[in-house]
């Protein structure tokens, strides 16, 4: 399975949660929204949320900024 | 003899008021272009309560993030920076609640990159369709009366107008329209960008300005806890100046501040 997070491809051999990916992944769940397919997912759906082939994420965070 | 009218605005009930919250501060302050260990001394010497963030894509792992390095007491006020429509500030704007540190939204929609003006109808849109979704809505703008207006219309907290160029430290450029705004607007007129030096942020305050915000002023500075330190001093002097009012400008000749009688070569008049 090929799903596209913050614009670059990544593999997955098995059927994976958005819960699961970002654990994987090592975001710290306190400070990202992630937006799958263009809408905004809730964090309290991530664990029900399961990532299909094509998908795409972005997963965003705060930076410093004026 | 003339007495002093101190129970009319004290310290103690003179506050900012943004969507309902209450900032002894008047000091707003960016967090870019400067490390993420000055943060907290930046904050703390600015005495800021509202510090500005932008949301880009996150990387993996568990790099540090600029949220560990903020006071927890401070609110956070997420811009839309990157946003070239009202379409993409809404985006940005909803991201950014999404992440789950308040509606604070300070609007940014810039298609200009050579000078970074902001684009005022679309800002104007976006703050329509996010005040309604509940956002505390601070649009950054060309000081602009009739945008200005338009943007009270539509829900703004505030109106966040441009000094001069982002980032070029050149002071109040537009000095005779911020003050148009803010002798015709009931909402708080907040100078943004340009603001490049502590007295630079105290005549906005004189003027009457509500707040100011500076980023670059203080990132690009020699130490920048101190220049922070520097702006929160200035901008206190300034709004005590403003509140006290300032003395009036004789535009020919003088005027004495020193009695003109009882010099000593004086002839007594008998």
């Amino acid at each position: 399975m090929t799903i596209e997070v913050n614009g670059r491809s990544e593999q997955f051999s098995e059927e994976i949660s958005l819960s699961g990916f970002v654990k994987a992944k090592g975001y710290d769940l306190t400070k990202i929204a992630v937006e799958l397919n263009g809408a905004i997912i809730p964090k309290s759906q991530y664990a029900c949320c399961v990532l299909k082939e094509q998908d795409t994420l972005e997963i965003v965070t705060f930076v410093g900024g004026g | 003899m003339e007495t002093f009218k101190t129970e009319k605005v004290t310290q103690a009930t003179d506050k900012l008021i943004l969507g309902g919250h209450e900032f002894d501060s008047r000091f707003i302050l960016g967090s870019g272009k400067y490390s993420l260990d000055l943060i907290q001394a930046a904050v703390e010497h600015a005495g800021a309560q509202i510090i500005t963030l932008a949301l880009r894509r996150a990387n993996e792992g568990g790099n540090a993030n600029i949220l560990d390095y903020i006071p927890k007491n401070v609110t956070l006020l997420p811009n839309t920076s990157g946003a070239r429509t009202a379409e993409e500030a809404v985006r940005i704007a909803r991201l950014s609640r999404e992440v789950g540190y308040g509606d604070f939204v300070k609007i940014e929609v810039i298609r200009d990159t050579k000078y970074l003006l902001p684009d005022n109808y679309e800002t104007i849109k976006a703050t329509e369709i996010l005040a309604k979704e509940g956002f505390v809505v601070m649009p950054y703008m060309y000081p602009d009366l009739n945008v200005a207006r338009d943007l009270a219309a539509a829900g703004a907290a505030c109106v966040m107008p441009l000094g001069a160029p982002i980032g070029s430290n050149k002071g109040i450029c537009t000095k005779d329209f911020i003050q148009i705004l803010i002798d015709e607007l009931d909402l708080p007129v907040i100078v943004d960008a340009g603001i490049g030096s502590p007295s630079q942020a105290c005549q906005a305050m004189e003027m009457g300005a509500s707040a100011v915000m500076a980023n670059t002023a203080i990132a690009t500075a020699g130490n920048v806890p101190m220049m922070a330190e520097a702006f929160k001093k200035a901008i206190e002097a300034g709004r005590t100046a403003y509140l006290s009012g300032l003395g009036r400008i004789i535009t020919k000749g003088a005027s004495a501040s020193s009695p003109l009688t009882g010099f000593l070569k004086e002839q007594e008049m008998i």
